[in-house]
């Protein structure tokens, strides 16, 4: 965030009282003449950088993902989305996994929102290499984009080569037995599921998809004629996300046996991460467990 | 007044009839649309973009012009007919209003009609979207005013009480809030007796540390005297506290909630065209 606002003046920032949270307050010490707090109310925080988008600025909003899908949801689409003014909204704190704030601050349906959203860009990215990249070409793109975070820094995954790109998925491993198709950080349980599977002499393909939208329909379609099975993953709600998207797309295009992995029409709640990822069958294993009951299907 | 190419008083009371009779026109002939909060805002309207907007309606994204959001968007007809009148497009294009692939959608839309600064339509949303202009001036150092026109009904919503706070904390005396104060919302409280939308607009604005003008925003002397009250004032936002009748100019709709978004028949047109043809003539 310093390093864009260093590089592109028209840059600004604002914030909804978790600065300290989101980190945005880096970007206070470096640029304080472009770093706006505006309290504890989001509603107006959007309207705001609205305004600011329509007049040149680059607004990025920074706040809860629970807050930017659904606090200030009205605000997106009157006046963000509809006329496709470029403003960046952070959605920070997203899917489960949130610090033991329990379900009121988790997010599992901003996926869903803004992919039923008309003129909004929705990226997760998987490691913090792809999130800087990712805001580089946010800053680039013309128009409203949602990017989806998470609270826990991820192990990197991504290399110093790749180039991350608006609307484009990228395998991560080539595989011929199964399809593993994950968004965001879930994409590296996805990984480790791979590696389970590969134990038991199971081969896996791994996609990342980390734009929902635009999808990348060609990338989705050939990783399912890879194998002819396919898995997704995302911490998020299974209706509307990524395992929704890609059960549209595939039903359309290139139908196979698919299982989604994502939270099953329920809110979470407070616990650390591990209990969590458990209890609600988010882990590499539940990943793997999907995926052979798949082939069993098959073989059967 | 010695440049013949600034309106007078005379002049913009002619403006303002014919607006009355472009928006009558519009929504009788769209057969849809609102009625009496349009009539209320005319005088405001067509001050504004007569005498105060530093614009161009030849060029209307030039940068450095003042900006203008109607927040309270179902009011869009009277704004059209402003433009129009203005000379952004044709005042026939007015008839287009509400028709599919028109120009002039139901609310107003940044990206469809030459003028319209801000999109709007769900209430209370265009004071936060001035601030953000303010705020842009601000941060890009220019020094275009931004002119948000709120409704009393709309002041209803927590938003524009968010906004409220903000705008005051950031000192935005480039920032000027214009309350049409019709005292009419769509339906409102009836019973036991009439309330209004609002109470006292003025001591709740004055609390969240706005300057507060109030006048008749039927009379344009006042208008253009607190806009020009405003520019003085350094350090906190201005509201302009209007005080309106709702459809002013046709007598049968003065007033009346029933006609917040009655279309009038061909009888009410005819009526209403020759008490406006009429009136102050």
């Amino acid at each position: 965030m310093v390093e864009l606002a260093s590089q592109d003046s028209r840059v600004v920032c604002l914030d909804g009282d978790l600065a300290t949270s989101t980190r945005t307050d880096m970007l206070f010490k470096a640029h304080p003449d472009r770093f706006f707090m505006m309290g504890i109310a989001e509603q107006n925080m959007f309207g705001v950088a609205a305004g600011m988008a329509s007049v040149g600025l680059i607004p990025f909003v920074s706040t809860f993902a629970c807050f930017t899908a659904k606090r200030a949801l009205d605000q997106i689409r009157i006046v963000i989305a509809q006329p496709g003014l470029n403003v960046k909204f952070i959605g920070a704190y997203s899917g489960i996994l949130t610090g033991k704030t329990g379900k009121t601050h988790q997010s599992v349906e901003d996926l869903t929102v803004f992919r039923a959203m008309p003129n909004v860009v929705s990226i997760a990215p998987i490691d913090g290499v792809e999130v800087r990249q990712a805001m580089h070409a946010m800053v680039e793109y013309d128009g409203p984009v949602y990017l989806r975070l998470t609270r826990d820094p991820m192990p990197v995954i991504m290399g110093d080569s790749y180039q991350f790109q608006i609307g484009k998925a990228v395998t991560l491993r080539e595989g011929k037995d199964i399809t593993l198709i994950g968004t965001g950080e879930q994409t590296q349980r996805c990984l480790d599921a791979a590696n389970l599977l590969a134990a038991d002499g199971i081969s896996a393909f791994v996609l990342h998809v980390p734009t929902l939208k635009p999808l990348d329909v060609e990338a989705i379609v050939n990783a399912a004629a890879a194998t002819g099975l396919v898995v997704t993953a995302e911490d998020h709600s299974i209706l509307g996300g990524l395992g929704g998207a890609v059960a549209e797309v595939l039903g359309e295009e290139y139908p196979v046996p698919m299982k989604r992995i994502g939270l099953r029409d329920t809110f979470g709640e407070s616990a650390s991460n591990a209990p969590l990822l458990e209890k609600y069958g988010l882990t590499a294993r539940h990943v793997a467990a999907a995926a052979k009951t798949l082939l069993e299907k098959r073989s059967t | 007044m010695n440049d013949p190419s600034i309106p007078g008083i005379p002049q913009l009371i002619e403006i303002a009839r014919s607006v009355r009779i472009d928006i009558v026109q519009a929504i009788h002939h769209a057969k849809g649309g609102h009625f009496g909060g349009p009539l209320s805002a005319v005088e405001l309207l067509v001050a504004l973009y007569f005498r105060e907007l530093n614009i161009d309606p030849v060029h209307p994204q030039w940068e450095d012009r003042d900006r203008f959001i109607l927040s309270k968007g179902h009011s869009a007809i009277a704004l059209y007919a402003v433009l129009a009148e203005r000379g952004y497009f044709p005042v026939e294009e007015l008839m287009t209003f509400d028709a599919i692939d028109s120009r002039m959608q139901g609310h107003p839309d940044m990206k469809q009609t030459p003028g319209v600064d801000m999109s709007s339509g769900s209430l209370g949303q265009g004071l936060s979207a001035g601030i953000g202009m303010a705020l842009g001036a601000r941060v890009l150092g220019k020094s275009f005013r931004t002119y948000v026109m709120i409704g009393d009904g709309e002041s209803q919503e927590g938003q524009i009480w968010e906004a409220a706070f903000i705008a005051s904390r950031y000192q935005l005396d480039n920032l000027v809030a214009i309350l049409d104060y019709n005292k009419v919302q769509q339906f409102g409280w009836q019973y036991p007796e009439p309330l209004l939308p609002i109470d006292h607009p003025e001591e709740k604005f004055a609390a969240f540390g706005w300057h507060v003008i109030e006048i008749d925003g039927h009379d344009f002397n006042a208008i253009l005297n607190a806009f020009d009250q405003a520019k003085m004032v350094k350090g906190k936002p201005t509201i302009i506290i209007a005080h309106t009748v709702k459809g002013k100019g046709v007598s049968f709709a003065e007033g009346k909630y029933q006609w917040h978004a009655k279309v009038p028949n061909d009888e009410e047109l005819t009526l209403a065209l020759a008490e406006l043809v009429r009136r102050e003539g």
